[in-house]
C-alpha cells in the first residue's frame, strides 16, 4: 500500500507540473494586453516600464520558472511563517501578486476561502445525508413507489443545471414567500443566537442547491452499489443464520455498498467546487468563484493562474485520495 | 414488456439486432417520453420561426415589458424584443451548440479510444494524455479560454461564427475523456475475440480490421456517449452563457437568456424561467433517452 501510494504521488507530481505549465501556456498565448484598459494617454515607454513592473519583459521560459519558483517555494514558505511566527530566511520574498488590486493572490484566495468552504462543505454533508437513506430505500424496495419517484427526481436533479434550481429557490423562497434572503451577506458576524439564526437562513438556499446536484448523483450511485450487493450469497448466508433483517441490512449490505460511493464521494469534490462558481454567482457569495470571474473579466492573470491551477491540485489530490480509499477500504483490491 | 410481445417478435420471420433494439427501447416508458419531447423541441426550434415571424432582435421600445398577447405569446423584455423568438432563436443556438460540440467529442474520444485499445504501442502514451485532460480544471479552464480568444476568433470568422466555433470547439475538447476510455476498454475486449483474430489471420489490414469489425461492435456505447454529450454540452455552454462569457447579448441562447433576464427576476419571473425550462427539459429528455438506448443496447437486459 505504501508503495503504491509513493507510486501514485510521484505520478501525481509531474502530472501538476504538466497543468501548471498547459495553464501557464494558455493564459500566455491570450492576445489580450494587460495595459490595454489602462487610458490611451500613457506614453508608449511608460506604457512598457508598466508592462516590465507586472514582470512581463522576460520571455515565456523565464516568467513560468518564476512563477514556479514564487508558487511552490516562496508562497509555502509564508505560509509557514505566518502559521509559526518563524522567519526563514530574511523573509524577503517575491509573491504571486495579482495584478489589479496589486496584493498577494494567496491572500486574497485566504480571504475568500471561507465562504467557499462553508457553503461547499455544508452542502456536501446535508447531500451525503440526504442520498444514503434514499439510495437504501430505493434498493432494498426496488420498483417501489418510492424507488420509482426517487429515480425520477435524481434523474431529473441530475440534468436540471444548478443556476435553474438556484432561480427557482429564489422565486419561491425570496420573492414570493420572502422566507430567505435571496443574496448572501459575506460580512455578517455570527454572535449570538439571532445572528446564527440569519447565518442559517442565508445559507439555506445555496446549500440546498448545490447539494440537490449532488444528492441526484450520490443516491444513483447509492441504489446501483446496493443492488449489486443485495443479491450475494453472503447477505442470504446471514439472513439464513438468522439475523435481523435490520442488521443484514444496514450492517453487512451498507458496509460493503459504501466502498465505491466512498469513493464517489471523494471524487466528487473538486467538481462540486466547480460547481460553486455558478451558485455564487447566483446568491452574488462572494467565494473562490465569484474571485474567479472577477479575475476573468478584468484579464488579471496572476490571479486566475493561481485559482486554476489550485482546482486542478483538488482534482489530482483527491483522485489520490478516491484510489487510497479503495485499496483500504476494499480488501479484494491489492496494488501492490 | 410483455412476455406476448417478445413471443410475437420471435416468431415473426427476421428478427434484426437494431429491430430488438428497438423494441426494448419502445418499452421503456421515460426513453419514449424523452425521444417524443426531444423531437418535439427540435421541431418547435426547427420550424417555429417561419410561423412566429417577429425577428428576435428587433427593438420596440414602446412595447417593452409587455405581457402576453397575440402579438407577443411570451411577452417582451426591458428592450421590447419578443421573448418566444428570442426563446425559438436560442434554442436553435443551444440546439446546434450541443450536437457539433458532441460529435467533435465522439469523432475525437472514438479515436483516441480505438487507436489506444487497437495499438498497444499507443496505449501508454493516449491514456496518460487521457488522465491528464481528467485533471483539468475544465470549467475555469473553459471560461478562461472563452474570455481569452474571444476577441481573436471573432475577428477572424465574424461575430457570430468565432464565438460559435470558439465554444463549441472548447467543450468539444474538453468532453471526449469519458467516451475514450469506455471505447477503449470495449477495443481491448473485442481485439482477443475469434473474428477479429479470424480476420487477423486472413491478413486483413488494421484498418480494414478496425472499419469493419471493431467499429460496429463499439457503436452502441459510442451513441449513449453520443445522448450524454449533447446532455452535457448544452449543460456547459449554458453554463458558460449564464457567467456572461458566452455568446454576445445580441446572440441569444437559452443560457444567455436566462443569464439576461435573471434581473428581473422578482418583477418577471417567467423571463428567465421559461429558457431555464427550455434547457432542463431538452437534458432531462436526453438523458431518459440515453438510459433506455443503454437498457436497449444491453444485451443483458434486452430480451429479458
Amino acid at each position: 500500500m505504501l508503495n503504491y501510494t509513493i507510486r501514485r504521488l510521484m505520478f501525481a507530481i509531474p502530472t501538476l507540473f504538466v497543468i501548471s505549465f498547459i495553464i501557464f501556456a494558455i493564459l500566455d498565448l491570450s492576445p489580450g494586453d494587460p495595459t490595454g484598459n489602462l487610458p490611451l494617454t500613457i506614453p508608449p515607454d511608460v506604457r512598457e516600464k508598466i508592462r516590465e513592473s507586472l514582470g512581463l519583459g522576460q520571455p515565456f521560459p523565464i516568467r513560468y520558472l518564476k512563477w514556479c519558483q514564487q508558487f511552490f517555494v516562496n508562497e509555502p514558505l509564508n505560509l509557514i511563517e505566518n502559521w509559526t511566527g518563524w522567519t526563514i530566511g530574511d523573509g524577503e520574498r517575491l509573491r504571486v501578486t495579482s495584478w489589479s488590486t496589486r496584493s498577494p493572490v494567496v491572500d486574497l484566495i485566504a480571504e475568500r476561502m471561507p465562504q467557499t468552504l462553508w457553503v461547499v462543505g455544508m452542502s456536501y454533508v446535508v447531500a451525503i445525508l440526504i442520498a444514503i437513506p434514499i439510495g437504501v430505500i430505493s434498493a432494498y424496495r426496488q420498483y417501489s413507489l418510492f424507488d420509482q419517484i426517487g429515480t425520477f427526481v435524481s434523474m431529473v436533479g441530475f440534468s436540471v443545471p444548478t443556476f435553474f434550481t438556484g432561480l427557482i429557490l429564489i422565486v419561491v423562497f425570496s420573492v414570493n414567500l420572502g422566507w430567505l434572503p435571496s443574496v448572501y451577506d459575506t460580512t455578517h458576524k455570527v454572535t449570538d443566537w439571532s445572528s446564527f439564526w440569519v447565518q442559517v437562513r442565508q445559507m439555506a438556499m445555496p446549500t440546498m442547491v448545490l447539494a440537490l446536484a449532488t444528492t441526484a448523483q450520490l443516491s444513483r450511485f447509492m441504489r446501483a452499489s446496493m443492488l449489486d450487493n443485495l443479491n450475494q450469497d453472503y447477505v442470504r448466508t446471514a439472513r439464513a443464520k438468522g439475523l435481523r433483517e435490520r442488521s443484514v441490512v444496514l450492517i453487512h449490505v451498507l458496509r460493503n455498498s459504501m466502498i465505491p460511493v466512498v469513493t464517489v464521494i471523494a471524487l466528487g469534490v473538486p467538481a462540486i467546487f466547480g460547481g460553486a462558481i455558478i451558485t455564487e454567482q447566483i446568491f452574488k457569495v462572494n467565494g473562490l468563484g465569484a474571485l474567479l470571474i472577477i479575475g476573468i473579466q478584468g484579464a488579471d492573470i496572476p490571479l486566475v493562474q493561481t485559482l486554476t491551477f489550485l482546482f486542478a491540485v483538488l482534482i489530482v489530490f483527491f483522485n489520490l485520495i478516491a484510489d487510497l480509499l479503495y485499496g483500504i477500504l476494499d480488501p479484494r483490491i491489492r496494488y501492490d | 414488456m410483455t412476455d406476448a410481445a417478445i413471443v410475437e417478435q420471435g416468431e415473426s420471420a427476421h428478427r434484426s439486432l437494431w429491430g430488438d433494439v428497438w423494441v426494448q427501447f419502445r418499452s421503456h416508458k421515460g426513453a419514449m417520453a424523452g425521444t417524443i419531447i426531444f423531437g418535439l423541441i427540435c421541431l418547435l426550434v426547427a420550424v417555429g420561426p417561419y410561423i412566429h415571424t417577429i425577428d428576435a432582435q428587433y427593438l420596440d421600445y414602446r412595447a417593452k415589458n409587455a405581457g402576453m398577447s397575440w402579438a407577443h405569446p411570451l411577452g417582451t423584455d426591458n428592450y421590447g424584443r419578443d421573448m418566444f423568438a428570442q426563446i425559438l432563436q436560442g434554442g436553435r443556438t443551444s440546439l446546434a451548440v450541443g450536437l457539433t460540440a458532441m460529435v467533435i467529442s465522439l469523432v475525437i474520444g472514438t479515436l483516441v479510444g480505438v487507436l489506444a485499445g487497437y495499438f498497444r504501442w499507443l496505449d501508454g502514451p493516449l491514456m496518460r494524455l487521457t488522465d491528464l485532460f481528467l485533471a483539468l480544471p475544465l470549467l475555469p479552464l473553459l471560461l478562461v479560454i472563452v474570455m481569452l480568444f474571444r476577441d481573436t476568433l471573432r475577428a477572424a470568422f465574424g461575430p457570430e461564427t468565432g464565438i460559435f466555433l470558439l465554444i463549441v470547439g472548447v467543450i468539444g475538447l474538453t468532453s471526449w475523456m469519458q467516451t475514450a476510455r469506455i471505447v477503449r476498454g470495449d477495443v481491448l475486449a473485442l481485439k482477443e475475440r475469434e473474428f477479429v483474430l479470424a480476420a487477423k489471420s486472413i491478413g486483413t489490414p488494421p484498418r480494414r480490421i478496425i472499419s469493419r469489425h471493431v467499429m460496429p461492435n463499439v457503436l452502441s456505447p459510442i451513441m449513449v456517449s453520443a445522448t450524454l454529450g449533447i446532455a452535457n454540452a448544452i449543460i456547459t455552454e449554458s453554463a458558460v452563457s449564464f457567467l456572461g462569457l458566452g455568446f454576445p447579448p445580441d446572440y441569444p441562447t437559452w443560457g444567455q437568456l436566462v443569464f439576461q433576464n435573471q434581473n428581473f427576476i422578482d418583477l418577471h419571473p417567467e423571463r428567465p424561467i421559461i429558457p431555464a425550462i427550455a434547457i432542463s427539459l431538452t437534458v432531462i429528455s436526453v438523458n431518459f433517452m440515453g438510459d433506455g438506448l443503454r437498457d436497449a443496447l444491453d444485451p443483458r437486459i434486452r430480451g429479458r
